[in-house]
């Protein structure tokens, strides 16, 4: 590389133009025409109206308390998990691709089954209860999912999530396991470190480039999904992404849900901006 | 060497599946696919004598369980001459299809079957064609006339087919009838008979055995606008925040000490009567039907409570319409024509439980699930204190915003125990703040007004 | 010291069954209420074991109009995508992570703000587009979508994978005589191969499960979850079962082809 400026820059615009211009076609322009809805009334006219109602709509601050809450409580877990799941599944142990496949499973249950079966569990007269009941440790069912007590319908969604959505994190972070482990880890066995020392100083700082896609895949999906929690805890726990499309599709009123969805925007914006920012990668870096 | 193998596997596999594929004709005109159709209607030898009839495309909101489908497909459209494609849709997909194939002026739907609001819905997108034309063929029917002039949605023209007609009802679990309160008519009820039943219930058994569907899909607005505030204050808009309103929401808070508190997650009450969670459920009768169906011994149907000023229902009506510039006009008249036939009618209530909207008698060999709730329908319906509340007339595409209002000053009185008064003050609010900007008129039980329904 | 190890795999084994069983209950009792006669799904206490088996409701569901052309459609679709996000989402990748040019951190959170927007929202304006260009109903149109919705992850994904590899070795296959073209071929990408393959499972899931663009892009072509999406929502709970088991049960053989598929890849890759 590096034989005069014209072709250092031509070459990656080459290699970026097609999936630019595709994204611009099928998500970019349609999104900017829905965006603009925010700022109309129904009549065409520009107005702040959807804001306003949108603020003032009594669900408007649950929803953004308990979609920031539900993000900052699911993602650690999920993080832990998926790369507890990862290393197990990069060990040189018997069985090791077996469990990997098991563990990307969920991958293949969509939101709205995951919704269904975690209802089975948690319902009054679901599994949990059958397990306790047999366990002699109830008389009768427990109501988890109670709209007295919003702290047991979180906590069931938080269960819910992290089994559902931890797959997707542990597939991004096997991806750069693959290509750290190895010598890397050989080397500090070789001086002797201890498995949290070889997550800590081997792990963890090489896999960057994998922990940023997958922080940022997941949070982006998590300011987005709404079945499950909308499936434990109907109406009692809105989230941004539920009180958007109640209102696009329950409501008919697009402008609102457009605003609703600027402010999903936003927030995504800060969070990728943030894991941009912290787990960035250098450019010295680069390619090591 | 295993891996090109395995490439080679995969490859052939794709063109294989590619192969499969109906060609993807760039032309959305109902071209008949090249390749099988996904949906192949009563199986159609390959070789088809000359012109076979043009296919009917029918997309539905209602009819949406897998099993109803299925009736309508195999059983209702089958003496019905023309194939026909019954697809149920959401309704919110519903809207935006037909909506996003109006905007870009290339029509593929021909017959849309829905309930009456989403009409509304409709003819404000300027979606619907005018059947005045047909209406007039079909004089002969014994139609109820309510429904025809509901059908013109605030217009002179007719722009909705009566199809299919349904309301709410009580099912009640045979085990709740030990703690029935004494001197209490199952068929007479009081709201408050109710709340002491409940309490009955709560007290012998530990548990809370009422339910209402407050889940996310749930219809308890129309709880709201149609049995609960005319039963208590004899109307709805203009009562909305009346002393009588306030007086109910305190008996309604009083009753809701002994519904279940996992009544946020109930769409569909007949899951939880199936499982027990509750005993005593307040629901649409499609939507209750399966219980009565799977075990008729075990359920009983029953007319809603009265409150102090009677006993408010709610009849509902679905409707057939016709996509404006759709493809197959002609076809698609046939089939409105054929669906509103008597015998049709029948057959929808046995298949699929739905009211004929026809003036006719009800044979005696009806499954017993349609004859329960069947009896319960006309007991609630010709009780001498009932008041038929319509569905929200002229609301246009606003019906939605004022049922979330519905819901709101429910949830935020009986879940959120938020102050009565303050709720309803502000909640009266947005709902006069919708009447204005729809212009709609008072509908029953609201006495009728010039210009805009007022909340007093 | 032997000691020592045969705990270690003591260990790791029974962390890896537990997280095992975690993952597989659920879907354990998925399976177990699809295959349950219609009126177990509703008893108190509910069974845990398979002491009943009924096929009825299973077959009743698969029998049922429409859904084995919706099960095919859906995984055209998702080969579609697949194929059509790897074409374009690896050499965006690939540029994000191999060059530096002025704007680099603007144009990669450019194309992640296009996947900011819900995307439920999005349907109208699509359906209008997709009319327009006569691409509506058909699988092709979906595929589009779907590799739109997936098209930023990927180029994320494989980024991340293309910034991992080491870059003197390119450098050193071009002394030793490879076109640039060349020592990208035979060196950087078999080594980014697991991540390109993730990469793929992961736009094969996106467009499986995807819901919202798939329900109003289609109509006669229903891909699975468009078909499903309204016997979950709307019909009796031993067919919600039946609905949900029939979308994952595909799924699962699928993820266990590709992943038979890939792990060769990743065996010549690291081991």
């Amino acid at each position: 590389m590096g034989k005069g400026k014209a072709p250092e820059w031509l070459l990656p615009l080459a290699l970026l133009m097609p999936a630019a211009l595709f994204l611009t076609l099928f998500i970019a322009i349609p999104s900017v025409q829905a965006l603009w809805l925010a700022f109309q009334t129904p009549g065409g006219s520009w107005s702040l109206e959807p804001f306003r109602r949108m603020v003032t709509d009594t669900r408007f601050l649950p929803a953004l308390r308990n979609t920031i809450l539900l993000i900052a409580l699911i993602i650690p877990i999920q993080l832990v998990m998926a790369l507890t799941m990862a290393l197990i599944a990069q060990s040189r142990r018997r069985g090791a691709g077996f469990f990997l496949y098991l563990y990307a499973i969920p991958l293949a249950i969509s939101e709205l089954a995951a919704g269904l079966v975690w209802l089975a569990i948690f319902t009054e007269r679901g599994y949990l209860n059958v397990i306790l009941r047999g366990l002699g440790w109830i008389e009768r069912p427990i109501v988890f999912l109670s709209y007295e007590r919003p702290l047991g319908i979180l906590l069931a969604v938080v269960v819910a999530e992290v089994w559902r959505a931890t797959a997707i994190v542990m597939v991004t972070l096997v991806a750069g396991l693959q290509m750290i482990l190895g010598e890397y880890w050989e080397a500090a066995e070789v001086f002797g470190a201890n498995l949290l020392q070889k997550i800590r100083y081997v792990v963890l700082p090489l896999l960057r480039p994998s922990l940023q896609a997958a922080l940022i895949i997941r949070t982006l999906f998590a300011f987005q999904t709404f079945a499950v929690v909308v499936a434990l805890g109907g109406g009692v726990l809105p989230v941004l992404a539920s009180e958007a499309y109640t209102w696009y599709v329950g409501a008919n009123n697009p402008h609102v849900a457009a605003a609703y969805s600027l402010v999903i925007l936003a927030l995504s914006a800060v969070a990728t901006g943030f894991y941009l920012y912290v787990l960035r990668v250098r450019p010295e870096e680069m390619g090591r | 060497m295993r891996n090109r193998w395995l490439w080679t596997l995969f490859l052939s596999l794709l063109a294989l599946l590619l192969a499969c594929q109906p060609a993807a004709t760039p032309t959305p005109t109902p071209a008949p696919p090249a390749a099988p159709s996904p949906t192949p209607l009563p199986p159609t030898p390959t070789a088809t004598p000359a012109a076979p009839p043009k296919p009917v495309l029918f997309l539905s909101t209602q009819l949406r369980p897998v099993e109803e489908a299925e009736k309508m497909r195999n059983v209702i459209l089958k003496p019905f001459g023309a194939p026909v494609e019954f697809i149920p849709e959401d309704e919110g997909p519903f809207h935006d299809r037909i909506r996003a194939e109006i905007q870009a002026g290339k029509v593929t739907v021909d017959v849309v079957g829905a309930l009456h609001g989403n009409f509304v819905t409709l003819l404000k997108d300027n979606a619907l064609e005018d059947l005045t034309s047909l209406m007039e063929r079909l004089k002969d029917r014994p139609m109820i006339a309510q429904f025809v002039e509901l059908g013109k949605l605030g217009t002179d023209r007719q722009y909705c087919i009566p199809w299919m007609q349904a309301t709410y009802i009580l099912a009640i679990n045979k085990k709740a009838l030990d703690y029935l309160p004494a001197g209490a008519d199952l068929n007479a009820l009081t709201w408050d008979q109710l709340r002491q039943w409940g309490e009955n219930i709560h007290k012998a058994t530990g548990e809370r055995k009422l339910g209402f569907p407050l889940g996310p899909k749930g219809l308890i607005h129309r709880f709201v606008q149609g049995y609960l505030y005319p039963s208590y204050t004899g109307a709805f808009v203009t009562t909305y925040k009346s002393p009588e309103a306030v007086e109910m929401w305190r008996a309604f808070k009083a009753l809701w000490e002994h519904v279940n508190p996992q009544s946020t997650t109930y769409d569909f009450m007949q899951e939880p009567l199936l499982a027990e969670e509750v005993w005593i459920a307040w629901d649409h009768t499609a939507r209750l039907v399966n219980a009565f169906k799977e075990r008729p011994d075990d359920f009983i149907a029953a007319p809603v409570p009265a409150g102090p000023k009677g006993r408010g229902f709610m009849p509902v009506l679905a409707c057939l319409g016709i996509v404006k510039g759709a493809p197959n006009r002609e076809g698609a008249e046939a089939l409105i024509e054929f669906l509103t036939r008597p015998e049709t009618q029948l057959t929808i209530l046995r298949e699929v439980a739905f009211f004929p909207i026809l003036d006719i008698p009800m044979p005696a060999d009806m499954p017993v699930h349609v004859r329960l709730e069947g009896e319960a329908v006309v007991k609630q319906s010709s009780a001498p204190d009932a008041i038929p509340a319509l569905l929200p007339v002229g609301l246009g595409g606003k019906a939605g915003e004022f049922n979330k209002v519905n819901r709101d000053t429910l949830e935020r009185i009986v879940l959120k125990g938020e102050d009565i008064q303050k709720v309803l003050q502000e909640e009266a609010g947005k709902l006069q703040a919708i009447l204005n900007e729809t212009g709609a008129a008072c509908w029953p039980p609201d006495p009728p007004s010039t210009g805009p329904c007022q909340v007093r | 010291m032997k000691g020592r190890a045969w705990i270690g795999s003591a260990l790791w084994y029974m962390g890896a069954i537990a997280l095992a069983l975690w993952v597989l209950a659920p879907i354990y009792l998925i399976g177990l209420l699809a295959f349950s006669p219609r009126m177990a799904v509703y008893r108190w206490p509910r069974p845990l074991l398979p002491l009943e088996f009924s096929l009825e409701t299973m077959r009743f569901f698969v029998s049922a109009t429409g859904t084995l052309a919706a099960t095919r459609n859906s995984v055209v679709v998702a080969l579609l995508t697949m194929m059509l996000s790897l074409a374009l989402g690896a050499p965006a990748g690939y540029a994000l992570a191999r060059f530096l040019f002025p704007g680099r951190e603007a144009v990669r959170m450019g194309i992640l703000m296009t996947r900011m927007f819900p995307m439920a929202i999005l349907s109208i304006p699509l359906a209008v587009t997709f009319i327009r260009i006569g691409l509506y109903d058909t699988p092709w149109a979906v595929a589009l979508v779907h590799t739109a919705m997936a098209l930023p992850f990927v180029i994320l994904i494989t980024a991340s994978v293309f910034v991992s590899i080491p870059r003197d070795l390119e450098e050193a296959a071009m002394t030793l005589g490879c076109s640039p073209l060349s020592a990208f071929l035979r060196i950087s990408l078999p080594l980014a191969l697991p991540g390109l393959a993730a990469a793929a499972l992961f736009t094969f899931v996106i467009s499986w499960n995807e819901v919202f663009a798939a329900a109003i892009l289609t109509l006669r072509q229903r891909t699975l979850p468009a078909l499903v999406i309204t016997v979950l929502n709307e019909s009796p709970l031993y067919f919600r079962f039946a609905g949900g088991f029939f979308m994952v049960a595909p799924a699962l053989v699928i993820l266990l082809i590709i992943r038979r598929f890939l792990f060769n890849l990743w065996g010549i890759t690291s081991r």
